[in-house]
């Protein structure tokens, strides 16, 4: 007994020597397999069992299971070991220079023209307070552009209009590109019937170029037809939508009587420029009023039962009072430095609940 | 319009400051465009008298004055470059510290060759009074009593010139009465009464007939002429005062027969014309121009008449153009002893388009176009006839008056409601009442039922929203309150409509997909646009601004081309531009089409640009586009993979490397593809560029889906894949070989990728090449047997030889 005793242990001493001296994987799975393994020294232990006296066998075999446990053990521990000792090896050789610069990827540079998105803002806005949003052609008819906007051919606003036409047909009438977004409010006049809340953002066109004028440029109309809103709900909508576009609590707003053939009463709207942080100075930023009876009776709509107001106002003045941009020419250049400089992530995208522009 | 404080008190009695006068002009509708006060300018510009002129030692050209600038002070010691400086001589002096606004310094002290000068002696355009700049001011001598006074007070000049914008609307307000009128219902002062003529002493009668020579159908164009003759005048310079306002009102005084019609235009808004009687042969005829009739306009230059132009003419021909410009054959010079007065109304659109023609711009013109009050023909020629026998002497013959004002006393219904109805603010009967009589309107019937008589003087004035904007505008806008705009109840609807929504999610898909959103000239090139399927005649434009904005665009690769090349030329080469926005394949509202399109250029690619330690980036090409459009028509909602790709895109793109994606035969979804070298070389392009187009307005609309998502159906089976390659003919289509496989086994086979594509080695020589697929195959309902794959593996592999006579490759 005791020399069977001696034997084990002698065994264990000698393998735990072994797996603690395995210096890596290869060697430690030999002695796995000269220990543990079908012929390994463990292994053959057992085979002995069956030629022991029957009462020795019980704690014979507990023994070496106790034995091989105990080699298991030891050989997962150093195996582990190993392992780690590996990977430190391993990751030792692996080392990238991070400094190194990456792409940022579409997103980044992707932009939205500051027109465009100051129309999203406009848009918001007025959708708020219930105003959809109408479009028009560009290449117009002189009755839309002017006749039914009570313009007639002689009226000497006509002339101011600078008006782009294309070459007269057989008939004498000839087409022109639209001189104001007004065109629009006649379509959805004849097209719907009131109540009517909308705005027509879009292109206009006149003969104009020089530092602060482009011979295209953009605005938006609006237009409102019941039959109760006045001056005093014209002028509530354009001070909320300047406060909620320009995004401060209050604006200083003057208010003009001007002259439009197609509003009677007319006015012109100029804004305390505190608004973009110039005190003292006022800006002029629409032309609006009650529009006139004639351009209602126009459009088939009676004059003394509906009326309305509209308001006209050019969205690249609105975005370069906004945003401090200073050269309306730049707008249509195509420049990448510019687009770049002034655009608008397309991640920016304005609304009432997160800032039109923050 | 521009005229000074002292005219308008002429006519207006007011002790407002000039200050307030122009923000009322402003809120009123006659818009203040600046208001020049001399007094701010220069009041430090003194009367001073040149006591004593030596020459300047060191310069041949200035001398050095001694100047009295005030009684009993010292003198003061000059140096003056004026040829006119003299002993003796009163002139203007301006100290040191005086800024010059005529040469924009402010004087220093610094010696002038080595002579110091206390000040300077002043021209009249270092005062920017007029042009005249050889000499100093040579002030009358009796002025010495006034050394020490400022000049612009002892020269009547002390008087703010307020300039008007005016808008077409107002031909009253083209006369300073007119302007006091308003003012003066707006509470800004009293407009005094109409002075009182001396009664006339007609001597003779007019020997000089006047006829109007029309048929009734142009009897507009001159309805009524009034003449008179006024003989044995002096005509030499109109006194200064009469000269001060004109030049303030930016006038050249001429003589004072001229000087005297321009001042009761500027005055009252009426024009006249004056006449040497002596010079006109026979009668004065009102008439309609005959064509190729010349006269010699007092302009100078020589313009040719035609018969939709009211002329005057004497029996001889033409005089001049009738309310717009006077003849130089009869016009008044100082040598004129007899003069004809003419008051006359000219119709507003005839003189509009004579105008228009002759280019001619005029005070006259200016006035008869926006339309004269037709009731001051008489009161003009009086007030005219006493001015110049004031001025000038004589005696006045009786009138000539042909045909008759064309006045027409509108009446309109008012119910006083309606100004709360439009307006919003809440007036007084009285206070309406009160402001339409200021203005000169009058008013009889009850307030709910007036009727309300417009002066002659407003032809603007039509209907009830008119006499609402009057009242209004006096009134004061600041008390219309404002008023919240109903709106419905609860949280704001969307209002976008689907195609609206659509292009601004494209806008941003586009954003994100590295582009930057251009907005480019709808017109362009004539060559351009003809390029790219447009340029037809009707689209262009008959006077462009220029060459390169004359035609209407047919599509958006054009401006964005040009973009490239412009970046290019500033240094920037790898562009990803788009634009999102209109086009025009005709002339009708229908032709015209909302398109999203993009350029990339140079290597301008998705991932980034240019080179990079990670790999450089290769030029661009038809994949970075097809998978721009791809992306952004799944954006929207359309499945790409159902739409077909055809090989025929416009001839703008490279035919081996462009395809169009359409459902059905006729419904182009979009382009794609590089850019056909030969266009980037017409449009000067230099790098490799690939473009596309998509037609928003062709999408197919978005199925309106219910808002809950269909249930997400999962298999716990693993999908299984096989990769197969094909060896095909080289002009067999990837999608056929990848059709035929997806379509072999509908239910089963989930994906079909392409991994890759080889064209070379013995392959080429045959005309062939290799495509590899992997097909995802996803069991149903149990794993399916190995037996089971290779029935479907080779169902695909017979369904792609049948498509694309392609084999396995062994």
């Amino acid at each position: 007994m005791t020399d069977t005793q001696t034997d084990l242990t002698k065994l264990e001493r000698e393998l735990l020597a072994e797996i603690s001296g395995a210096s890596d994987l290869a060697t430690l799975d030999a002695v796995r397999v000269s220990s543990l393994g079908k012929k390994g020294r463990v292994s053959e232990l057992m085979s002995k069992l069956g030629s022991l006296p029957p009462e020795e066998r019980k704690t014979f075999g507990q023994t070496v299971n106790a034995l091989k446990t105990k080699v298991a053990e030891a050989l997962d521990a150093r195996k582990s070991d190993l392992e780690a000792a590996a990977l430190d090896e391993r990751l030792k050789t692996e080392r990238a220079d991070v400094t190194l610069p990456v792409r940022l990827g579409p997103v980044a540079s992707g932009r939205i023209h500051p027109v465009s998105q100051v129309l999203d803002e406009v848009v918001e806005i007025f959708a708020d307070m219930g105003f959809s949003v109408a479009e028009g052609p560009d290449v117009e008819t002189d009755e839309m552009n002017f006749d039914k906007l009570n313009i007639p051919a002689e009226h000497p606003a006509r002339q101011d209009h600078d008006t782009f036409y294309f070459s007269p047909k057989s008939d004498g009438s000839r087409l022109l590109l639209r001189t104001h977004t007004s065109p629009v409010q006649i379509r959805t006049m004849v097209s719907q019937k009131p109540p009517i809340r909308i705005i027509a953002p879009g292109r206009v066109y006149r003969m104009d170029s020089d530092q602060t004028h482009t011979p295209m440029f953009h605005q938006v109309e609006g237009l409102v037809i019941d039959e109760t809103t006045h001056m005093g709900h014209l002028k509530w909508v354009l001070q909320e939508f300047c406060k909620a576009f320009f995004e401060v609590d209050e604006v200083k707003m003057r208010f003009r009587a001007s002259h439009f053939p197609f509003t009677e009463p007319s006015m012109e709207i100029d804004i305390g420029a505190e608004a973009i942080g110039k005190p003292g100075q006022w800006l002029e930023i629409l032309g609006c009023g009650m529009v006139h009876p004639n351009v209602l009776r126009n459009c088939g709509l009676d004059p003394e039962k509906y009326q309305g107001f509209a308001f006209g106002v050019g969205l690249d003045r609105l975005t370069m009072l906004k945003y401090g941009i200073p050269d309306l020419r730049s707008f249509f250049s195509g420049d990448l430095k510019w687009l770049s400089h002034y655009g608008f992530s397309m991640l920016d995208v304005p609304t009432l609940g997160g800032g039109l522009s923050t | 319009m521009k005229f000074t404080l002292s005219w308008l008190k002429d006519h207006l009695d007011t002790d407002k400051s000039v200050d307030e006068l122009a923000t009322t002009l402003s809120a009123i509708g006659l818009e203040v465009e600046g208001v020049e006060d001399p007094g701010k300018s220069l009041s430090a510009f003194k009367i001073a008298r040149i006591v004593e002129a030596k020459k300047h030692p060191n310069a041949d050209k200035l001398q050095i004055v001694q100047v009295e600038i005030a009684k009993g002070q010292p003198l003061m010691e000059v140096v003056c470059g004026a040829p006119n400086a003299r002993a003796g001589m009163v002139a203007v002096f301006a100290p040191l510290g005086t800024y010059i606004p005529g040469s924009k310094i402010t004087l220093e002290k610094k010696p002038v060759r080595g002579v110091v000068s206390n000040g300077m002696m002043c021209s009249a355009a270092e005062l920017e009074l007029s042009e005249e700049s050889d000499g100093i001011l040579d002030l009358p001598s009796e002025w010495a009593d006034k050394v020490g006074e400022a000049y612009i007070d002892a020269a009547g000049l002390n008087d703010p010139i307020i300039e008007v914008k005016l808008t077409p609307n107002r031909p009253d307000c083209t006369g300073v009465r007119g302007i006091a009128r308003d003012l003066a219902a707006a509470g800004m002062g009293t407009l005094k009464p109409e002075p009182k003529l001396a009664p006339l002493n007609e001597a003779f009668d007019c020997k000089i007939p006047v006829k109007l020579e029309f048929t009734p159908e142009t009897a507009n164009a001159c309805p009524v002429f009034a003449a008179r003759t006024i003989r044995n005048v002096t005509n030499s310079a109109s006194p200064d005062w009469m000269q001060n306002r004109l030049k303030a009102a930016g006038l050249r005084p001429i003589n004072a027969l001229v000087d005297v019609t321009n001042y009761i235009s500027l005055d009252r808004g009426r024009p006249l014309h004056v006449y040497d009687a002596h010079k006109i042969k026979g009668a004065l005829h009102a008439r309609l121009g005959k064509n190729g009739e010349k006269f010699l306009a007092l302009d100078g230059k020589e313009y040719t008449v035609d018969d939709t132009m009211c002329v005057i003419a004497d029996d001889t021909g033409p005089l001049g153009l009738g309310g717009v410009m006077g003849g130089e054959s009869t016009g008044c010079t100082p040598e004129t002893k007899a003069v004809l007065i003419e008051s006359a109304y000219f119709d507003p659109v005839r003189t509009a388009a004579t105008g228009r023609k002759t280019g001619l711009v005029t005070d006259a013109r200016y006035r008869f176009e926006r339309g004269v009050d037709p009731a001051s023909v008489r009161p003009g020629l009086d007030l005219a006839t006493d001015m110049i026998m004031k001025f000038c002497g004589g005696e006045a013959s009786n009138d000539k008056v042909a045909g008759k004002e064309p006045i027409d006393a509108r009446v309109i219904p008012f119910d006083y409601a309606r100004v709360e109805k439009l307006s919003g603010v809440t007036l007084s009967e009285a206070e309406i009442t009160d402001i339409l009589k200021a203005l000169g309107f009058t008013i009889a019937g009850k307030p709910n039922a007036a009727k309300v008589t417009v002066p002659t003087w407003r032809p603007d004035i039509h209907g009830s929203s008119d006499l609402v904007e009057e009242v209004v505008r006096i009134a004061g806008l600041d008390r219309i309150p404002a008023t919240p705009l109903p709106r419905a109840d609860g949280i704001a609807r969307a209002v976008l409509t689907d195609k609206q929504k659509r292009a601004r999610r494209a806008r941003r898909l586009l954003a994100a997909r590295g582009f930057v959103e251009a907005v480019t000239w709808s017109f362009i090139p004539k060559g351009e646009a003809t390029h790219f399927g447009g340029g037809a005649a009707e689209l262009d434009l008959a006077n462009p601004i220029s060459v390169e904005m004359s035609s209407m665009r047919p599509g958006l690769l054009p401006g964005l081309l040009a973009s490239v090349t412009r970046n290019r030329n500033r240094g920037a080469a790898d562009v990803a531009l788009f634009e999102l926005g209109q086009a025009y394949r005709g002339e009708k509202p229908e032709d015209q089409y909302l398109s999203a399109a993009g350029v990339r250029a140079g290597t301008a690619h998705l991932s980034g640009s240019g080179r990079n330690w990670d790999g450089n980036a290769a030029p661009v090409g038809v994949f970075d586009v097809k998978a721009d459009v791809f992306a952004a028509l799944a954006a929207l909602g359309v499945d790409p993979a159902k739409a077909q790709i055809t090989r025929d895109a416009p001839h703008w793109y490279h035919p081996g490397r462009s395809g169009a994606l359409k459902l059905g035969p006729k419904t182009v979804l979009a382009y794609f593809g590089e850019v056909h070298p030969a266009t980037l070389k017409a449009l000067d392009v230099e790098a490799p560029v690939s473009a596309f187009e998509i037609f928003l307005d062709a999408l197919p609309p978005e199925k309106k889906k219910s808002r809950a998502k269909p249930p997400l159906t999962t298999s716990d089976l693993l999908p299984v894949t096989r990769d197969l390659a094909f060896i095909v003919p080289k002009d067999v289509s990837a999608g056929d070989v990848i059709k035929a496989a997806a379509n072999s086994d509908k239910a089963l086979i989930k994906a079909v990728n392409v991994f890759d594509v080889f064209e070379g080695g013995s392959l080429a020589a045959e005309g062939k090449k290799s495509v590899a697929i992997e097909v995802t195959i996803q069991p149903a309902t149990e794993t399916l047997t190995d037996q089971a794959i290779e029935t479907i593996t080779k169902k695909i592999v017979s369904d792609v030889k049948k498509a694309t006579g392609g084999d396995l490759r062994s």
